[in-house]
Parts: structure tokens; sequence; C-alpha cells
């Protein structure tokens, strides 16, 4: 995608900056629709209507609260490290927006088509880390450090089974590249991962029910890392803390949220590119049917988007039907059920895929 | 073991089990109703701010003296003879004027205790309950039909009247002292 | 040289957003493990027992209402009986049956509030709302029938307030219909979730010795195992006709006695209470429910002590009279005050992150607590 904007453009600079400039469109088209459909889809869920009166049936509500947030004094303490105290969420955003680099929207719209893809996307949602750490440890509130440290140790637990189940897929395909991988399983659906893969055989059937096991642990685990019921005690009003961003208000207490349902948006790509094909369409292409080349990537865009939406309804539906956890329980699920379970489908898939 | 496995197996059905509840959900029309707009239909007996039909009542007082958090208060004036002070509407005579019929609505509890002593039933309770204020002194109603002049004028009548008693009863008792005990008339 | 330590305090202060009014819960810690917690009350009081020397007998019911404001009917139910007791009157047959079906459609309507705001602890959202809205139904039958929602003043000494509405018999049986498959869809929702399990069972382990020695009653002594219920041990008004079961916890999913049980206890008086309104709903006789109310109620000099089975627990009213139309003293023995004790006991062991839990458990009122 940059080379085809260098070569209408000529400018280096223009053509990065449009590179960039689309996924953080998608970014903020994510956060601002995610946030009135979370009300909408929780309301209709509980018996009621939600958003009704800003706009028709309150299509308006989110810009009302972006309003609302600008317009709020930024009331900070006077004891916070006020380095770390600003750079935080800046962190938590970068952190997550970086991401989006190495994630394909269709098959012309990549940011960067490195080699390295997952790799690297597994690596740079670290950054989240620090960030949290920086907010809670910044705030100088006892009990925003304890919720800064419980969200960390939450976080880099689940990356465990998070990065075992990405191994055992990418043993299976034989590349790195988020690209390669969409590609690989081709425009029908009976091809994508899920159901074994596209090269028809006895190994694609063997693999059905090992390819769900690491889909149920690779979707628990990223629900985990983007800090969404039932694994919400850093941000729901758990029971005596606030969490890590009790000591924030205003335009920064909304780039954290900015970069919750951006991180949403970016863990449901990743799911869909591991095991729902990506950006191919589950029928074939009316691009195809019409010999009209140029719409095909537009239709990848669209089947993209509304997958990676289908898997933030799914989140959504979660959080409106469960409890939450207690923080140790959340440990256990990871170390003694998720990480054990991953390991034993990475070793039988490493297995299968030698027949 | 066994029980690592099962709890693995609960976990995963349960959920599945509370999804489906939900998205089930999500298509049974909403139950709440958008509320200015659209007000619910109360019963009829329901107990909401009171009414009291000045005209009917007779100022017995038994309302007064039935409210548990003494909201109400009550003053009245006795009529003088000759007087006409109307009828209530089941046919009752009117003996005094209410000059006085405060009903201070931030303490009234809405019990309704004070609606059944009444004997002409001037005094029930509405369906009114979207009557808030912004200063707490507008929270006492009155009642009273009678202006302040009228109601100086009453007092005024009966002292009268009292006083003119008061001098029959004098001059009724003088003679007394003066004649034997035996006559008076 | 050894590291000195200390107990950390932390207060869990009169506002919190998960609890059921305002409590100080004053914790002392030792890392996440509590070594003790001590409830401090009194943030609600309004002097009740003091009011009602003041007042009739008869102007005393409304105030009754305001202590459990969750439960007020039965609140109204304890209070004229004992009043009844000492004056030695006799009810009708039809204001008798009136006041039972009142009284277990306002425990299933307090069970409501319980069940919903102990899923909202632990971090359900749903069955909160999905109970209330089947609150509203119940309070609609209220409402039509006393023309309030919450605070009722219904049951007056020696009889009622309203007669019931001529839609009321034909009404609560449609509620009884639409009610019994939604205690279904809760327990598939919350009770059997494997997480709702994971967070409150063995957690609050009440044994049955502490119990009995506090003077625990209601759901949570029969959450220990204990059979106890004031409406077949005790009997008053006209329970002893009625045809139901007293469902115990049986630690299915943990051990006898925690926060499991007790919220399962809940779940299945609410099916009992829907059993005895069915068998009573169809069996009113007729008669006037006014005819037994005294014109004045001034009782004999003399004391009385009576219980009855609120939803929390046994309440009782214990009325002195000094011959005089206002009571010389009313005291209450409010079933949350004695169970809020007990959280000290309860609470040893276990994390910060499950006293939410437990005090959910317990499910109190502060208006009883502090009446």
């Amino acid at each position: 995608m940059y080379q085809y904007f260098y070569n209408l453009l000529g400018n280096e600079i223009a053509a990065t900056l449009i590179t960039a400039a689309v996924p953080l469109v998608n970014v903020l088209l994510v956060a601002l629709i995610g946030v009135y459909l979370e009300r909408k889809v929780s309301a209709h869920m509980q018996d009621r209507l939600g958003p009704m009166r800003t706009g028709w049936h309150g299509v308006f509500q989110t810009i009302a609260d972006f309003i609302k947030m600008l317009q709020k004094e930024d009331a900070v303490s006077t004891e916070i490290d006020k380095k770390l105290y600003n750079l935080a969420p800046v962190l938590v955003f970068t952190g997550t927006f970086a991401a989006y680099a190495a994630i394909p929207f269709s098959s012309q719209l990549i940011g960067s088509e490195a080699e390295v893809g997952i790799f690297y996307v597994v690596a740079i949602s670290s950054l989240v880390v620090a960030g949290i750490l920086m907010a809670g440890w910044s705030s100088n509130n006892k009990y925003s450090l304890l919720g800064a440290m419980r969200s960390a140790a939450q976080i880099v637990s689940y990356e465990i089974p998070t990065a075992i189940v990405i191994l055992s897929m990418v043993m299976l395909t034989g590349t790195l590249s988020l690209d390669k991988f969409s590609q690989m399983q081709t425009a029908y659906f009976w091809n994508w991962n899920i159901f074994g893969g596209a090269d028809f055989g006895l190994v694609k059937f063997l693999l059905i029910p090992f390819m769900i096991v690491g889909f149920i642990i690779v979707f628990i685990s990223t629900l985990a890392e983007v800090n969404r019921t039932p694994f919400d005690i850093p941000e729901a009003e758990s029971e005596l803390v606030a969490g890590y961003f009790t000591e924030y208000c205003g335009m920064k207490w909304a780039m954290f949220m900015l970069s919750e349902y951006g991180n949403m948006f970016a863990v449901s790509a990743i799911v869909t590119i591991l095991f729902f094909g990506g950006y191919q369409s589950p029928v074939g292409y009316v691009g195809d049917l019409l010999g009209a080349d140029w719409m095909i990537p537009l239709e990848q865009g669209f089947w993209f988007i509304a997958k990676g939406w289908f898997f933030i309804f799914v989140q959504m539906w979660l959080r409106w039907t469960l409890p939450r956890l207690r923080v140790d329980q959340l440990m256990s699920l990871c170390w003694k059920y998720l990480i054990p379970y991953a390991f034993v489908n990475l070793i039988i898939i490493g297995f299968i895929s030698l027949i | 073991m066994k029980q690592y496995f099962k709890n693995t197996w609960d976990g995963i059905w349960t959920v599945l089990i509370g999804m489906k509840i939900t998205f089930k959900h999500l298509f049974t029309p909403a139950v709440t109703i958008q509320y200015p707009d659209v007000k619910v239909k109360l019963p009829d007996r329901v107990r909401n701010r009171l009414y009291v039909n000045i005209d009917d009542c007779i100022g017995c007082d038994q309302c007064s003296r039935a409210c548990p958090v003494s909201c109400i208060e009550i003053e009245t004036v006795k009529g003088v003879p000759g007087e006409d002070l109307g009828t209530t509407s089941n046919g009752k005579k009117k003996a005094l004027w209410v000059t006085k019929f405060n009903i201070d609505f931030a303490k009234c509890c809405y019990c309704q205790l004070c609606v059944f002593p009444c004997p002409t039933e001037c005094i029930y309770m509405t369906d009114i309950y979207e009557f808030s204020e912004y200063d707490r002194n507008n929270f006492v109603y009155n009642f009273s039909a009678l202006t302040k002049e009228e109601i100086e004028q009453k007092k005024i009548n009966f002292e009268k009247f009292q006083a003119e008693k008061e001098a029959q009863k004098a001059a009724a008792a003088k003679p007394k002292t003066d004649t034997p005990p035996a006559a008076t008339n | 040289m050894a590291l000195k330590t200390e107990h950390m305090v932390l207060n869990m202060g009169p506002q919190h957003p998960s609890t059921h009014g305002v409590l100080r819960l004053e914790l002392e810690l030792e890392g996440e493990l509590i070594k003790s917690v001590k409830p401090h009350i009194g943030y609600l009081h309004r002097c009740f027992e003091k009011h009602a020397e003041a007042m009739q007998y008869n102007q005393v019911i409304p105030y009754t209402d305001r202590m459990d404001y969750l439960a007020a009917m039965y609140n109204n139910f304890g209070y004229v009986i004992a009043v009844e007791k000492l004056l030695g009157i006799e009810v009708p047959e039809r204001v008798q049956y009136i006041r039972v079906i009142m009284g277990e459609l306002q425990r299933i309507a307090s069970h409501l509030v319980a069940l919903g705001t102990y899923g909202l602890d632990i971090g359900a959202f749903t069955p909160f709302l999905y109970l209330f809205r089947d609150r509203e139904k119940i309070l609609t039958l209220f409402e039509m029938t006393c023309g309030a929602r919450l605070l009722y003043n219904y049951m007056w000494v020696g009889g009622l307030s309203h007669d019931i509405h001529p839609d009321f018999q034909r009404m609560t049986k449609e509620f009884i219909n639409y009610f019994k498959p939604t205690i279904v869809e809760l327990d598939n929702l919350l009770s059997y979730n494997k997480i709702f399990i994971e967070r409150t069972a063995n957690i609050g382990i009440l044994p049955v010795d502490t119990a009995i020695n506090y003077g625990v009653t209601g759901p949570m002594l029969r959450g220990s195992g204990i059979k106890f219920d004031l409406r077949k041990d005790d009997p008053y008004s006209i329970y002893h006709r009625f045809d139901f079961d007293i469902p115990v916890g049986k630690g299915l999913y943990g051990t006898v006695g925690d926060c499991w049980d007790r919220y399962y206890v809940r779940v299945r008086e609410m099916e009992q209470s829907l059993k005895i309104i069915e068998q009573a709903i169809d069996n009113i006789p007729d008669g006037d429910v006014q005819s037994a109310i005294p014109k004045r109620i001034k009782p004999p000099k003399g004391t009385v002590y009576s219980r009855v089975e609120n939803p929390r627990g046994e309440l009782g009213y214990f009325i002195i009279s000094d011959g005089n139309t206002n009571p010389f003293r009313v005291k209450v023995r409010a079933p949350s005050f004695v169970n809020l004790e007990v959280m000290g006991e309860l609470c040893k062991g276990h994390l910060v992150a499950d006293v939410i839990a437990i005090l959910g458990s317990v499910d109190i009122v502060l208006g009883e607590v502090d009446r």
C-alpha cells in the first residue's frame, strides 16, 4: 500500500502519512461505533432500550460523550510523577496502534508487508504492559498500583497461551506473514483453518477438533489481554480498587478507552486471520463472477471488517453473560488449564502434520 | 484428575448455556418505556399527592389527628349563629370557618391514614407524582379559600359574638346577686 | 534484625459501589488475607422505637414499613399480629388468607432483590435486570391493591386497609404461570454457572454451632443445613393449613453452609412461596376485611412478643402496653442486625475480594439493621 501511494504521489512523507491514516481511521471508527454498539447490545440483551434521545435511537451518543470528555477539567493531583503520568496513555495507545501495521485489511491494504507479521504483533502488544505499569505507579495511589500490578500480571500470563497457539498455527502453515496466512486460506469457507486448512486429505479432517480447541484457547486468552469480562478486574468497579486509571480524567482517560476498543479489534483481527480466513470471503467473490478485478480488494476489506465486528460482538456478548473471576482464579485458569491444553494441542498438531 | 476434566467441561458448557439465554433475550421486545414522552397508566387506588376539596371540609380535625407525621395544620373559627356557611355535598351543615388548612408535602409520608377518617370524603389522594419544587418552602400547600381580610373579619365577628355573650352572661348573673335566690329569667 | 510488620487497616467506607446501604466495614488485613472484620453501623438510625412511643398504635404502621423497606408487608404483618395478640381479637378468615398471599408475594419480591444484587456484586450484570423486571410485576399487583409500590401501610390492626381488587386473583395466577420458567432461566444463567460457583462455593462457611450461638435465623441458618422455619415450627396466622417444603443447604457444590448454599436456599424458597400462593389464591373465603378493625385501640396493660419469618430471618416485635392509646415501648428484633454480627466469623482466612461475596449472601438491609 505504501508503494501504491508513493507511485501515486511521488512524496515519501505523504505516502507514509496516508498509509498510517487508514488504520487510525479504523481505530477511531471502531471506538466510536463500538461504544455505541456496546450500550445498545447490552441494553437489548437486558430487555431495555439503551440510548434513545441523542439523535435517532441515540446514534450521536458517543459524540456527545466525546465532547463531554473534551471539556472536562484535567484535574491532577500534585504528587504524581508528571513525566510518567503523561507518557502512560500515549504508550498504551501506541502499543495498540502499532500492531495494526502488520494486519492486512485486504490483499492491497497492508501497512507493511513484513515477513515477520505475527511475531511483530505479539511483540509490540507487550508495550501495553509498560504503559499500564507506568500509569499505576505514577498515580501515587496505593490502589492504582495494586490494580496496575494485577493487570500487568494478567496480561503477561495470558500472552503465553496465545503465543503457544500461534506457534502451533505457524508450525502448520509454515509462514509468519499474516498476508500469506490469509492467502493460503482460500475464498471458500471449508478451506479455512478452523476446518483444517486448504489441503484436502486425511490430515484436514484429523485437525478439525484440535483447531477448535486452539481457537477456544486463543479467544479466551485474547479476551484476557484486552481486560474484558470475565477478566475485567482492573477495569470494572471492582470490589475495592478502581484500577490503574483512577487518577485519569478527561482526554487521557478517553485515550485509555480508545486503546481498549482498538485492542479489541486488533485481537479479533488476529483470531480471524489465524482461523477464519482473514480477509477472504466465505463464498467466493462477486468480482470474480463479473470479471471486475478492481472490486476484489474492496470486497476483501468488507469481509475483514465484518468478521472483526462479529468477534467484537461475541466479546460483548460474553461480557454481559458472565460474572467476574477473582484474581487468583484468573491466574489458575491460565497456568493450570490453558497452558497445559495449549501445549498438548501443539504436540498433537505437530504429530498430525507429520502424517 | 477426573475433576480436572469435569471442571473444564463444566466451564465451557455452562458458559454456552448462559450465552444462549442472553442471545434469546436480544430479540425479545424491551420492557421499558421512554419516560417523559410516555407515562405509565396508574391504577385507581394509587397514592400520590393529596387534594382537599375545601368546600366540603367541615373542619373536624380528624385528618390532622390521624396523620403520623403531623403534616396537616388546621385552624378554625367558630361561625356566628345566624351566619350561613353552606352545606357540604352530602348534606351536612357546616359550622366552622376553616381559616388555615396547610399540608406540608415535604413531610407527608403518603400513608393514606388521613383519607379514611374524613366524614365528608373531602381529602383524597390523586395520581399526581410530578410536583417537584426548587424551594422547599413551596411545598406547603394552602388549601383554605378565605383571604386574609376575610379571616380577620371572621375572627373579629367571632370575638364580638363572644364578647356579647359574655356581656349577656354578666348581665344575667348580676340580677342574681340582687334578688333573692328565687327567680332568674 | 526482623522487620516489624503490622496489619493494614482498610476501610470499606459507608459509600461503596457494591452494597446494600450505608455500612462501614473495617478490615484488618495481612497482605490479602483478612484477620478481622468489624462492622460499624448506625448511619441510618432514624429512632423508630422512640417514634413508636409517641404515636397511636395504628399510626405506628407506616413507620414499621420503613424499617425493612424491601419486605414492607412482613413488617406490617409482624406488628399487627403482636397488637392483635395484645388486644385478643380474631380477624376474619378472608383477612388471614389475603395476608398470607401478600406476605408470600413480598417474600418473592425481596428474594428477587437479594439475588439480583448478589449477581451484580459478583459481576454478572444481566440477571439483575431480568429479576427486577419480574419484581415489577409483583409491585404492580401491590399497587393495584393498596396504591403504593414499596411502603404499603396495608395490614391494619384487625384487618386490611383495602379489599383486594377484582382483577387481583386473575393477575396473580398469570404471574405464577409467568414466573415458573423465569426461575429455570435464572438457574441456567447464574446458579449453575461455573464462574459463579467458583466465586461462591466454599466461601464464608457457617458451621452449625456458630450459627446457633450467634442467633442467626432465616436463609442463613437454613443454608447451614438446619431445617428451622417459623412458618412450620411456630406457626402464626394460617400457615399450618398449607403444604410446603423448607429448602435447606446440602453443600451441592462445596461444603454445607457456604455462600452458594445460602443463594440456593433463596432460589428454592421462591418456588415454595409460589406453591403457597397457588394453594391460597383460589380458596379465599368471602367476608369483610374491615369488620374487625377496632374504633379505638387501647390494649390492656401487658407485654407481648410475637415473631414472624421475614425473608431475612426471624422478625420479632416486643410491645409493652400500659393501657394508653400509645404503646409504652416497642422493641424490634431485626434479623439483619443479628445476622450481620456473624460476618466477623465468616470472613476469617478469606481474601479481600471474598468479603463482597460474603456480604451479599448475608443479605442485609440497612433500614432494618439501624432502624
